[in-house]
């Protein structure tokens, strides 16, 4: 027969798989979203914590979406110790002053940023936690300092409502 | 599939078989030639069928009285041991069978190794096998899950954050994972219908793993190609079936030892303490048959290196056939070789001895060497050995060296009438 024709039957081949790809991905889609976060559980998204029994030098832990949230109220002299350190020298370069609103309160989700492990207050050999899984040690700005780890313990998004209230997400 | 025609006895036999011939199936089974000289360490086929299936039975009960959710998880498992009829037996059977899967799987690999199982023409039987046990770790892993205890919640957490070291999507394929942004309720439910689907897709993978040894044949001791049938060989049934039995029964005996003497020793006692997402327990280990793999994630001090690390562990045997250069298969006749097969059998279990160990010090340096000397084994040594080695002279048959060098031509005619 004529050359043409089995070039049009190629191009209809191909077309047709093309239009089966695209249809399979998109019934595909809805079956891997799912897995995604569900709406109840993003509706937990922010919660509200009051702050006027932490004492200077103490650490409460709360829940937020499932992860603890450390909130420290910081003594001065840790305030001290934290904007000392020489910021270039850190693993992920970081200064005390962009990670706090206000630098008596350091508010962040106390989860260890190697494999999710809850690191231990007031441990390590930088005087702030230790994570006990794979021995990675922050400072008392939560910083990486010493380990595996490869960021500083994440900074939630909060704000505070009044002096004594935080509203973390 | 058989090397001869098999036609059923009976009519209704023969019109069965015409239709589907389950019943030549049946026969080739039966009637399959294996190599006459293969020893104890080639039962543990058969006995990873036993594991498995008794996995997947004592699973199916365990799933008519488990529950899973995050508030209801730990106290059905408790309601499985206390209340249940023999709940507590099937329970520990199902855990303490998953150890004994992993130690029945790893004598497999290793008999492999030193025969050299996984070489041509046997590839393709080799990396099905990979994928079983890669699915049998993910299997294990997320079963370990189920009952929400502190160990429990915590593995999932460590292992499942292993993603998140993948740079640009790994935060967003972990929050996939989990459901959420923690694992929670929606891990533990996707976790138990994974656990579930996995062991069927073994199953799948068994019928192909047997399927294609069935294409060569088995390998054996002596490395040779063996022509079947013939004097070199045996039927597998009865000769194979009654010593695989007897291997099993053996087996049973150190199983039934775990399950009935001492069936929480494999285990973690955090794991009888509830989930609590607020407290690491102090000592994170998973299950001793992950240790070696552990190790080597911590061996590397770096997060992302770490994880890349621990996964080639496991990939690089996908691509042992090609970076083992020998064409000898059995270590029988590779006098290096067999030297550093067991300086490796060493080395995985120093490894998993340093996984099972805090990573601190002389425990991390050691653990550091023998990461190294792992992939130096399979990179460097297997590959160059091929080349080096002096391997000693194979004999041409299995009959060989039993009958002093020249075969026994009349035992070998007896035989053959045998079989005819």
């Amino acid at each position: 027969m004529s050359e043409k024709k089995p070039k049009r039957r190629e191009f209809l081949f191909t077309a047709t798989y093309a239009i089966g790809v695209v249809g399979a991905g998109v019934v595909a889609w809805p079956l891997i979203d799912q897995m995604n976060p569900d709406a109840s559980v993003k509706a937990l998204a922010s919660t509200e914590v009051d702050l006027s029994s932490v004492k200077p030098g103490n650490t409460i832990t709360i829940m937020w979406r499932g992860k603890p949230v450390f909130i420290r109220r910081r003594t001065p002299d840790e305030i001290a110790e934290a904007r000392a350190v020489n910021v270039k020298e850190l693993i992920d370069p970081e200064s005390d002053e962009e990670r706090v609103k206000n630098p008596e309160w350091l508010v962040m989700i106390g989860v260890c940023t190697h494999l999710g492990c809850v690191p231990l207050n007031d441990k390590g050999d930088y005087n702030g936690w230790f994570c006990p899984c794979h021995g990675s040690h922050y400072d008392i700005s939560g910083r990486i300092r010493k380990g595996p780890a490869p960021t500083n313990m994440e900074i939630p998004k909060y704000e505070f409502v009044n002096a004594n209230t935080i509203k973390i997400g | 599939m058989s090397d001869h025609e098999y036609t059923p006895k009976s009519k209704a036999g023969k019109w069965f078989n015409d239709r589907l011939p389950l019943l030549t199936l049946a026969n080739h089974l039966t009637d399959y030639p294996t190599p006459k000289n293969l020893n104890y360490w080639w039962t543990f086929g058969g006995i990873l069928t036993f594991c498995l299936i008794t996995q997947i039975i004592t699973g199916l009960t365990l799933a008519m009285h488990y529950i899973a959710h995050a508030d209801m998880a730990f106290d059905s498992v408790e309601h499985i041991m206390r209340d249940v009829n023999y709940g507590w037996l099937i329970r520990y059977i199902h855990a303490n069978g998953a150890s004994m899967f992993f130690l029945a799987v790893y004598i497999h690999i290793f008999r492999s190794l030193f025969y050299g199982s996984y070489k041509a023409p046997r590839e393709i039987i080799w990396i099905i096998g990979i994928v079983i046990y890669l699915l049998m770790m993910a299997a294990a892993f997320m079963g370990y899950v189920l009952p929400w205890g502190q160990m429990s919640f915590w593995g999932a957490t460590v292992i499942t954050n292993l993603f998140s070291a993948i740079p640009l999507v790994g935060e967003g394929i972990v929050t996939w994972l989990w459901g959420g942004y923690s694992v929670d309720n929606p891990t533990l439910t996707r976790f138990f219908t994974l656990h579930y689907l996995i062991p069927f897709l073994i199953l799948g993978l068994v019928v192909l793993h047997i399927w294609a040894l069935h294409v060569p044949g088995n390998n054996n001791p002596i490395g040779i190609d063996v022509k079947k049938p013939s004097k070199d060989t045996v039927p597998f049934h009865p000769y194979i079936v009654i010593k695989d039995g007897f291997a099993l029964l053996m087996f049973m005996i150190v199983f039934a030892f775990f399950v009935f003497y001492t069936p929480n020793i494999l285990g973690h006692a955090d794991n009888y303490i509830e989930a609590n997402p607020l407290v690491t327990p102090a000592h994170i280990v998973p299950e001793w048959y992950l240790l070696p793999f552990y190790a080597i994630l911590r061996s590397v001090p770096d997060k992302l290196l770490g994880v890349i690390a621990m996964l080639s562990a496991i990939f690089i045997l996908a691509a042992l056939p090609w970076l083992d250069t020998s064409k000898i298969r059995s270590a029988v006749f590779r006098p290096l070789y067999k030297q550093f097969y067991w300086i490796l059998v060493a080395d995985v279990l120093v490894l998993g001895y340093m996984g099972a160990m805090p990573a601190e010090g002389l425990y991390l340096l050691i653990a550091r060497v023998a990461t190294a000397y792992y992939f130096l084994h399979f990179l460097v040594i297997l590959p160059v050995l091929g080349f080096k080695e002096k391997t000693l002279p194979i004999p041409l048959s299995i009959t060989e060296p039993v009958l002093g060098g020249t075969p026994n031509l009349a035992a070998a005619k007896n035989k053959e009438s045998f079989k005819a």
